[in-house]
């Protein structure tokens, strides 16, 4: 079986729209959340949500990066997919040093063109309007993966994956195990997400999950998610065709594990959690010994936080709380379907500079959960084992293994 | 050129991003480019502009902007 290494990355996200950006804002704890902008066809001061903060991308213009026509034909989650993806397919010169055919293209996208549907429903339902003729292209689900594909010119196995906030750490698992077995000897993988609609943010206000003030992952006083947007995208490549190129390595994965709770549509199981990283280390051929930094769900929702915690204390008992940890959805926000991209950029980062990121505004920890929380600054590490686990609604939990490549 | 004429054009030169000057009555949809989802989305334009409805039919005859802009008047005129 390969080994397989990330060569190349990219993203857009509420803290950079380049990797170097993102990485400095990680390990500044420079948060991308801010107050919400106008958002389209809300009421002023959006009424009606109890929350006024999101992790918004405020800096891109498609317009400066894509045709006219490509713009009209897609959603901004599609935009984001390409211009992330062209950035790490770039950087890996991907399409110089391996056939069209032999690239897998995985992506991670639970929300699709939701604000372009919101749209084109809204006439509908308030004067019947007729809907635009790209309606249904701009909002499939697999628009950003065949896009990518289209403008890459890309040709082997290309899909989109849809496990809510899981999904991209999905895509990623799956693309390693694809290039790990030969069914593609390197993959672009990972995810996007745009979703921040009027309609989305009321559903999700009426859940009662969204924090009110900003998410604050395993703090005493945490009180709930921030919802978020943005793509990040790895180039994943066997370790030979890596090195005999030379390329510049960021890291390796070395596992994949994936559980369903099968319980509850939205109140997450520890039992789940715990598999999925018991067989990501299991399909790594790792201890959990050897692990020594966990990048987190970690949304910042009671539930969430204290069942992940549990399942922290189930797979590594008394070293769970010594574990180096952080969760770094307070710096980006929860971007569903993207955000386990994000989070594995921000492990990837973490990894290959050797330093792990802290928990953004953690002022008061939560004691008693028992976990070694990364506070106030990053903290240096040599080579080690990472997880980054993605623990969805609907109880779908995924997990990838990486190590420091020294 | 007449007012259906210029509002058709402007309309084509918005979906492709291309100047209105580059474009005339004789000018084929092959020349600018324009496939098949191109014609769907400038069908919708106009029929929204005109508040017409163009026959599915008819969509596969148009080959050049003067055919557009025939069948826009006629379907204009057929209206009133």
């Amino acid at each position: 079986m390969n080994r397989v290494v990330i060569t190349g990355l990219g993203c857009i996200t509420p803290i950079g729209s380049t990797v170097s950006d993102f990485g400095r804002s990680l390990f500044a704890g420079a948060t991308g959340i801010s107050p919400i902008a106008a958002v389209p066809d809300a009421p002023d001061g959006n009424p009606g949500v109890r929350f006024t903060q999101a992790a918004q991308v405020l800096d891109f213009d498609p317009a400066q990066h894509l045709d006219s026509g490509v713009i009209a034909a897609t959603n901004r989650n599609t935009h984001f997919a390409i211009v992330a993806a062209r950035q790490a397919a770039q950087q890996a010169e991907l399409t110089k040093h391996h056939q069209p055919g032999d690239i897998a293209i995985i992506m991670g996208c639970a929300c699709g063109g939701r604000s372009s549907e919101e749209s084109e429903v809204k006439n509908l339902y308030t004067r019947n309007a007729r809907a635009h003729p790209l309606t249904i292209v701009r909002t499939m689900s697999s628009a950003g993966a065949s896009n990518v594909s289209i403008d890459l010119r890309i040709t082997g196995p290309t899909l989109d994956i849809s496990t809510a906030c899981a999904s991209s750490t999905h895509a990623i698992g799956l693309a390693f195990h694809m290039v790990r077995s030969g069914m593609t000897t390197a993959a672009l993988a990972g995810g996007h997400e745009a979703p921040l609609s009027w309609g989305f943010y009321r559903a999700w206000d009426s859940m009662r999950v969204v924090s009110p003030t900003r998410c604050r992952p395993f703090a005493a006083d945490r009180d709930g998610m921030t919802l978020g947007e943005g793509a990040a995208m790895l180039v994943l490549e066997t370790l030979e065709s890596a090195q005999a190129r030379n390329a510049p390595i960021f890291a390796e994965i070395v596992g994949f594990g994936m559980s369903a709770d099968a319980n509850h549509i939205t109140q997450p199981q520890a039992d789940g959690a715990a598999m999925a990283m018991r067989k990501a280390l299991a399909d790594a051929k790792a201890s959990p010994d050897e692990v020594g930094y966990i990048n987190a769900h970690g949304t910042g929702t009671q539930a969430n936080d204290s069942t992940e915690t549990a399942a922290i204390h189930q797979v590594f008992g008394e070293r769970a709380s010594q574990i180096p940890l952080s969760s770094t959805k307070g710096l980006h926000g929860h971007s569903i379907g993207a955000s386990g991209a994000l989070e594995a950029l921000a492990t990837t980062l973490a990894l290959h500079e050797g330093r792990l990121p802290q928990n953004a505004d953690l002022a008061n920890p939560d004691t008693s959960l028992n976990l070694d929380l990364i506070l106030n600054e990053p903290r240096p590490t040599g080579p080690t084992l990472a997880l980054s686990n993605s623990l969805a609604f609907g109880g779908l939990n995924a997990v990838i293994a990486l190590r420091s490549w020294r | 050129m007449d007012d259906i004429a210029q509002r058709c054009i402007a309309i084509i030169a918005k979906a492709k991003n291309i100047p209105t000057d580059t474009i005339a009555l004789d000018t084929t949809f092959e020349a600018l480019n324009i496939d098949s989802l191109d014609k769907i989305n400038i069908s919708f334009e106009v029929e929204e502009a005109f508040e017409i409805a163009i026959p599915d039919e008819a969509l596969g005859t148009l080959k050049t902007v003067g055919d557009v802009v025939r069948g826009v008047e006629q379907l204009v005129a057929a209206k009133s």
